[in-house]
């Protein structure tokens, strides 16, 4: 009786929009590689982080006040006076440094196994838009709080676009809506942080996965599921129905549907991370003062700088990059030129092979040397300058740069393994 | 790809250190304050309110909640604690004039509800011992964790007032340093030594208190969540075994 009165239900609801249609096209019946390994939780952890981000947000908008008078203190209000209102903060909080660690960990991932490469330019490139969209999101979430380091770090970088000729000074102007940083900018930031960012993220996010499930997966062999119509034997050709819109054209191996195995697997990874998380945000919060920097624990005063002023973790890299060069509009270039060049990768990388398992030697080292360089970048970028780092800070730069270059070099003709006929797992 | 994440995880682990390069380069005593010690908090909270509220602030904490917490009896709150107009759920301003303050000591005294947030438990325990006797300073003091400070030794009736001991030393570029080495107290106070670092440990637990007042509740709801979150990987990773037992 139940059961009859559901599957009505479904067939109702079938009748007037692709529901089922769309649920198994992409999960129950999606090909996915079966050889995924760790680097494959990370696509789902940026949902899920993305809800947690939505929804804590949501709450945190409710007691928010977005004034220069009112804002700080109604953090404290929000800590203090609503009803688990800290965890509510905290998880935000966390959530913006947890966003960046998955989204890196998901971007390496893409970078070792050449998952940018040809057919997946367009993922590549609107992966890099939500990135890009998220460092704008977290800047101007950064501010929110009003305090010190909140209105320093924005005066810092907001002044970078003042390096740019002709335009630079208007520019500022502009993106302030004052001569200072003050309650005209935290109300216009407030905007893009709670809506505009927020939508444009989602909508880029829907594009991301359409534009995944249209080609399929890449795998850590960097080996296609899908293969020509006909030319696999019966045996070979996996056992699970997969949508016509996968199946029709093409003869589908080593590939499980999406849901339930990748589901649960994802289940696990999620459990796994929320043990993180919830360490984080229960037990240091503040991070070591790299995901809550102490100076935002004074309110903004435009009259006093703090000693040492530094961007939040997830910054930290570009702006190494920034402080390297001596002059500031070249700096600004390359400040800028580190996150462009990122989206030209599928372009400058000529190579057929994908996967860093088959590709040559000094693919892997190139590899090393960039994911050496970022991470040295990123520790420079919070320190305070001196000599010596500012030489370390260009020597890695150079190393940052070099990737792409060399990149484009060797892999025109470069050295690779056999790739397998079928995925190795 | 395993040495790879092991690197990765070792670059992330070291990086707190350099955390100790960004920072300021005075000593500071360790403060061994406990949340869960009650007595200490209220002693704690009748100190500064007797000692430190007439200047600052502790604006983004109420009454109320302070005396909840400390196990304060309400009554008691409002007659011994509450020195200004205000009702016991409101917050917690003096009735300091700020542009007057400025007048007084240079700049408006700081609101203290997030100082053991922003300087840390041991810096404000430092401070408070590094009070020294100095005719040059408008109030007769320094200090030497906070050079030319504003602020007059507020506490000197109990710790009495130090005599510091200088040393100067000359660097690679013939430029003369002096620090403060040594503060010897004249023990003209009402606390010994001994007594006066168990006052200001109070003080400062007290102000760790106020800078996050869930703390106790974060932690100890803390240790739930993460167990539940064991319990659920530990399920998930089953029912992903289960499944995937048709694919192996």
């Amino acid at each position: 009786m139940l059961k009859k009165l559901v599957l009505d239900g479904i067939d109702w609801v079938d009748a007037r929009i692709p529901m089922t249609e769309t649920w198994n096209k992409h999960l129950a019946q999606y090909p996915t590689p079966v050889n995924f390994n760790f680097w494959y939780f990370f696509g789902s952890l940026a949902m899920l982080v993305l809800v947690n981000q939505i929804l804590t947000g949501i709450w945190l908008t409710m007691h928010y006040n977005p004034s220069a008078e009112g804002a700080f203190a109604s953090i404290e209000y929000i800590m203090r006076d609503v009803p688990y209102g800290w965890l509510l903060r905290y998880m935000h909080s966390t959530g913006a440094s947890a966003f960046f660690v998955v989204i890196y960990l998901h971007m390496f991932r893409g970078l070792i196994y050449g998952s940018y490469q040809k057919p997946r330019e367009l993922i590549w490139v609107f992966g890099m838009l939500i990135f890009l969209v998220l460092m704008a999101e977290a800047f101007m979430g950064y501010l929110l709080p009003w305090g010190q380091m909140s209105f320093w770090g924005a005066q810092v970088i907001i002044s970078l676009f003042g390096a740019i000729p002709i335009i630079g000074d208007d520019l500022t102007l502009w993106i302030r809506g004052d001569y200072v940083i003050s309650g005209a900018t935290l109300n216009r930031f407030f905007a893009l942080h709670v809506i505009a960012l927020p939508l444009a993220l989602v909508g880029l996010v829907f594009l991301h996965i359409i534009a995944l499930h249209e080609v399929g997966s890449n795998n850590p062999d960097g080996v296609e599921i899908k293969r020509k119509k006909g030319s696999v034997p019966e045996e070979e050709k996996s056992k699970f129905t997969f949508h016509k819109q996968y199946s029709e054209h093409k003869d589908i191996v080593d590939a499980i549907p999406f849901h339930p195995y990748f589901t649960v697997k994802d289940i696990m990874g999620v459990s796994f991370f929320l043990i993180c998380f919830a360490t984080v945000i229960f037990f240091m919060p503040e991070g070591g003062g790299y995901l809550l920097e102490a100076p935002n624990f004074e309110p903004a005063n435009g009259l006093k700088t703090p000693d040492h002023i530094a961007p939040v973790w997830y910054y930290t890299p570009y702006y190494a990059i920034l402080r390297a060069i001596p002059d500031k509009l070249l700096g600004v270039i390359f400040f800028g030129g580190s996150i462009a060049i990122l989206f030209l990768l599928p372009w400058l990388d000529r190579c057929s092979v994908k996967s860093i398992r088959y590709r040559s030697w000094k693919h892997k080292l190139n590899i090393t040397q960039f994911t050496i360089c970022f991470i040295v970048l990123g520790v420079l970028g919070s320190l305070p300058v001196t000599p010596l780092l500012t030489t370390v800070a260009q020597v890695a730069s150079v190393g940052y740069f070099g990737f792409f270059i060399a990149l484009w070099v060797y892999s025109k003709n470069e050295k690779t393994k056999p790739l397998p006929t079928r995925l190795t797992h | 790809m395993k040495k790879l994440m092991i690197a990765l995880v070792a670059v992330f682990s070291i990086l707190p250190l350099f955390s100790f390069a960004a920072g300021g380069n005075v000593h500071l005593e360790k403060a061994n304050y406990d949340l869960t010690d009650k007595a200490s908090l209220q002693r704690g909270a009748k100190l500064f309110m007797n000692y430190c509220f007439a200047c600052h602030s502790t604006g983004y904490q109420r009454y109320q909640r302070v005396a909840t917490d400390l196990d304060i009896p309400e009554q008691l709150m409002k007659e011994n604690l509450i020195f200004t107009e205000s009702k016991i759920g409101e917050l917690m301003f003096n009735s300091m004039d700020k542009k007057e303050a400025e007048k007084w000591f240079g700049s408006a005294p700081p609101d203290l509800t997030l100082e053991a947030r922003l300087r840390g438990p041991d810096w404000i325990y430092t401070y408070l011992h590094s009070f020294y006797k100095d005719e040059s300073r408008p109030f007769g003091v320094n200090n030497s964790v906070f050079p030319d400070v504003g602020m007059p030794h507020v506490l000197e009736e109990l710790q009495g007032i130090s005599i510091a001991t200088f040393e100067t030393t000359t660097d690679a570029n013939g430029i003369e340093h002096t620090k403060v080495v040594a503060l010897t107290s004249d023990e003209s106070g009402e606390m010994s030594s001994d007594e006066y670092d168990e006052a200001v440990l109070d003080l400062v637990n007290f102000l760790v208190y106020a800078g996050e007042p869930n703390k106790l509740e974060r932690q100890s709801l803390g240790i739930w969540v993460v167990a539940f979150l064991f319990v659920l990987f530990f399920v998930s990773y089953l029912l992903k075994k289960e499944y995937w037992r048709d694919i192996h």
